[in-house]
């Protein structure tokens, strides 16, 4: 069988190998940010973590020649960045939303400053494992490549479900989410538990990074991220801050995002470029559907700053 | 509980600095094991002070702690709860999206990295065999009533090993009946010799039934303690109020059943707050010069029909008709038909809080000149006269006109509030828990000024939480259960059981 003989069932092909390949950076950001906002705070500036993450793990990969060291680094990179907006959000009177976004544009520019001699190198690539080897068809194979990390973020998902009812720091971080006072009436420090949250956060968004840069698109351009960082945030809201949810709708984030080029690859050639907008537009839908001017979001950790 | 028994607790000339200001002046009081022993006073009278510096909350600047006769220093509520002393808020410390089980498990001390829930369940469940209440532990702390989570919270306590139990006011949230319930199950634990207990309470008739001793504050003294028996309720209020003078209620006009009908309210429908249910209003009709209350434990939709009444909530169906003419509640409406509001929390609801006494002051007035035209240029001269008068003649205590309204006393912005409502002509006035938080003074004053309103011949719609405010000013009581108005009584024959029943829908 050749490419041509599969005729249009290449596009939801196509669009299940995009959606486990684009929505890896969407699961390990929203999940970040999920744990984050979980804790009673939002970070905007995983957009930033996330362009940095990958310029990090680029950068150590060309360097060491292992993505595995690159993947450590951006993990770490991130988790600087969030344990720093951690630190300044703790400060009275400081506002958590406009600290992300002055970290956002910080994380890029600072990325930007540090990759310029790593556009031109190659890195690495982080391993995929075949999943696809039973068939013979060349898309089959194509889509069902699918990367450790990828798997790695859905069994975070699943542990991280599990992990906010049935593990101490699970529990701590949602009674810190939910009400400083009671966490305080606990000796709890909302601070500290919120610093370490966005902490995590960080490092899970600068993992995401590393898996631009070293999988997919899979090299270091200024153009690397366009705005995951961002859509990851308002995918958390749609996923009612379920670690289930963030997999599912990074999944549905992903999908949306390969329908421009699947149908680019069976030969549409008018028109096609406009579902390229397909993830944007899926945002402001679901942004759109899931609000309502007269009651707050089921399910939001009380103590966020947009739901306050 | 670890089957510990009650403990005595007794503070030695606790005194409590807070730079010049003395909140507490060598307070002593003696709460015997086993005892339940409230404490009285005014809104600033020291209470939570001395209660903070008990829990290890504060450092008082002099005097000791002594719990089961051995002296103890308490640095932190950590200090604290190792003694087995406990404090049960007014406001909920639960977390509202954990359930009634993981609230209880997160709040222990020691808590394991990775919870075995069977386990757990099955300890807790043997837990709740010794307790006097029963409660589901399954369900979101979000979803219980207010009456549960106030059982919750002293569960709580008891499940953390503490036999010394501060409750802060912990009667406020809950219906006549579920406050019987809950101190009465209290009162049987300490008469067990189970758990002493330090009542917070400014509800004479809650401190009769209930506590055996009673300590008094005022202005950071200890004023008078002794047996409850032997004390009756004057003697109660003569040492928490001194000899200050209570502003009188005007004396009650009789009213007139043939006055005509100011608000009406008809087939009324509107989403409430979470946009799952509605509330809904049949028929309703204020006249001049009468008080109708409407009693009900709040979140039963009165604020949903306040905000509706007051233009903040669209409306579904129905009609709202002020002296004839449909009232949608907007500014031309309102100065055109005299509605005045009173909401609740006023500071938040009636106020800009970082404006001037003088600005909030003349909200209603600032934009028209002496006749009443609209003008396009603000004399702040005439709003500066205006607010001057008005603070004077309302005894509004504030550094000057130009302070910010939040720099004001509670009851100080709500004589604010009042000054601009009431004045000039009052058709329609509605208030909602006008004395919600303000003390004993401000309270009486604030109530005779709604009375006057009403022998002036307003419409006065009231919804309070408070039912002995409804029970003092009301004309007609209604009971708002579940969105919708489900009992009506005249005054004279109101019964605070039956109103209690409807407001727990027990009909």
């Amino acid at each position: 069988m050749d490419a041509t003989e599969i005729g249009l069932w290449g596009v939801p092909l196509a669009i299940l190998g995009g959606a486990i390949r684009v929505s890896t950076p969407f699961i390990f950001v929203s999940l970040g940010e999920a744990i984050t906002e979980r804790s009673g705070r939002i970070n905007l500036g995983l957009e930033g973590t996330l362009v940095f993450g990958a310029m990090t793990a680029y950068a150590v990969a060309v360097m060491t020649g292992s993505p595995w060291l690159g993947l450590l680094a951006a993990a770490f990179a991130g988790l600087c960045f969030g344990l720093f907006h951690g630190w300044i959000c703790k400060f009275p009177r400081v506002n958590d939303i406009a600290i992300g976004i002055a970290l956002m544009l910080f994380g890029s520019g600072l990325a930007f400053f540090f990759g310029k001699p790593f556009i031109k190198p190659k890195a690495p690539n982080l391993p995929a494992i075949p999943f696809g080897g039973w068939s013979d068809i060349p898309q089959v194979q194509a889509a069902l490549d699918v990367n450790v990390l990828f798997l790695i973020g859905a069994v975070l998902s699943v542990i991280l479900w599990w992990a906010f009812r049935n593990t101490r720091a699970g529990l701590i971080v949602r009674v810190v989410g939910d009400s400083s006072d009671a966490a305080r009436a606990m000796g709890l420090n909302p601070d500290t538990v919120r610093l370490l949250a966005t902490g995590v956060g960080g490092a899970l968004a600068g993992i995401g990074g590393a898996y631009l840069s070293l999988y997919y698109p899979g090299s270091w351009t200024e153009r690397i991220s366009s705005g995951q960082g961002l859509m990851a945030v308002a995918l958390v809201i749609f996923a009612r801050w379920n670690p289930l949810g963030c997999f599912a709708a990074a999944l549905l984030f992903g999908g949306a995002g390969a329908l421009g080029p699947a149908l680019q690859s069976v030969g549409v050639t008018q028109g096609y470029y406009l579902f390229y907008a397909a993830p944007y537009i899926l945002t402001l839908i679901i942004m759109i559907a899931t609000s309502s001017p007269t009651r707050s979001l089921a399910g939001a950790p009380g103590e966020l700053s947009i739901t306050k | 509980m670890s089957g510990r028994k009650a403990v005595g607790v007794e503070t030695i000339g606790m005194t409590m600095r807070f730079g010049g200001f003395t909140a507490l002046d060598a307070v002593s009081v003696k709460v015997p094991a086993g005892s339940f022993h409230a404490l009285l006073g005014e809104n600033g009278a020291g209470k939570s002070t001395l209660v903070k510096c008990m829990m290890g909350f504060y450092h008082p600047t002099s005097g000791d702690m002594l719990v089961d006769g051995r002296e103890v220093s308490i640095a932190s509520p950590r200090d604290a709860s190792a003694l087995g002393l406990g404090m049960v808020y007014q406001h909920f410390t639960l977390v509202p999206s954990l359930t009634g089980a993981e609230n209880l498990v997160i709040s222990r001390e020691k808590v394991p990295d990775i919870i075995d829930w069977r386990k757990e369940r099955g300890d807790l469940a043997e837990f709740m065999e010794r307790m006097p209440f029963k409660l589901p532990l399954d369900v979101k702390v979000a979803e219980l009533a207010a009456g549960e989570k106030q059982k919750l919270e002293i569960i709580k306590q008891l499940y953390l090993g503490r036999s010394f139990l501060v409750l802060d006011e912990p009667t406020s949230v809950l219906t006549p009946g579920e406050a019987q319930e809950v101190l009465g199950l209290v009162r049987d634990m300490t008469r067990a010799g189970d758990l002493t207990v330090l009542m917070i309470s400014h509800k004479f008739h809650e401190v009769t039934a209930f506590a055996d001793d009673v300590s008094v504050l005022r202005k950071g003294k200890l004023t008078g303690t002794g047996r409850v028996a032997d004390l009756d309720h004057k003697a109660m209020a003569a040492m928490m109020i001194g000899d200050q003078p209570i502003a009188a209620l005007d004396s009650r006009a009789a009213p007139r059943p043939d006055a005509e009908i100011v608000l009406k309210v008809k087939s009324l429908k509107a989403p409430d707050r979470t946009g799952l249910k509605s509330i809904r209003i049949e028929d309703l009709g204020v006249r001049s010069g009468e008080i109708v209350g409407i009693a009900g434990i709040s979140g039963n939709g009165q604020k949903e029909f306040l905000e509706v009444l007051a233009g903040q909530r669209p409306r579904d169906a129905g009609e709202v008709v002020v002296r004839g003419a449909a009232y949608a509640a907007t500014r031309a409406k309102a100065r055109a038909l005299n509605v005045r509001l009173i909401p609740e929390e006023p500071l938040k609801n009636a106020c800009a809080p970082k404006m001037t006494v003088a600005e909030n002051i003349s909200f209603r007035t600032f934009d028209m000149d002496g006749n009443g035209r609209p003008v396009s240029w603000i004399s702040t001269s005439a709003i500066r006269a205006f607010s001057a008068r008005l603070v004077e003649q309302f005894k509004v205590k504030t550094a000057s006109l130009s302070s910010p309204i939040a720099s004001l006393s509670g009851g100080n912005v709500q004589r604010v509030v009042l000054a601009r409502e009431l004045t000039g002509e009052v058709d329609l006035l509605i208030v909602s828990n006008p004395c919600f938080g303000l003390d004993f003074s401000a309270v009486a004053e604030i109530r005779a000024r709604i009375m006057k309103a009403r022998n002036a011949g307003a419409a006065v719609l009231l919804m309070s939480e408070d039912l002995d405010e409804l029970l003092e000013l009301s004309d007609r009581i209604f009971v708002m259960s579940d969105g919708a108005l489900v009992y009506e009584t005249p005054i004279a024959q109101a019964s605070v059981q039956t109103i209690g029943e409807h407001m727990a829908g027990h009909h």
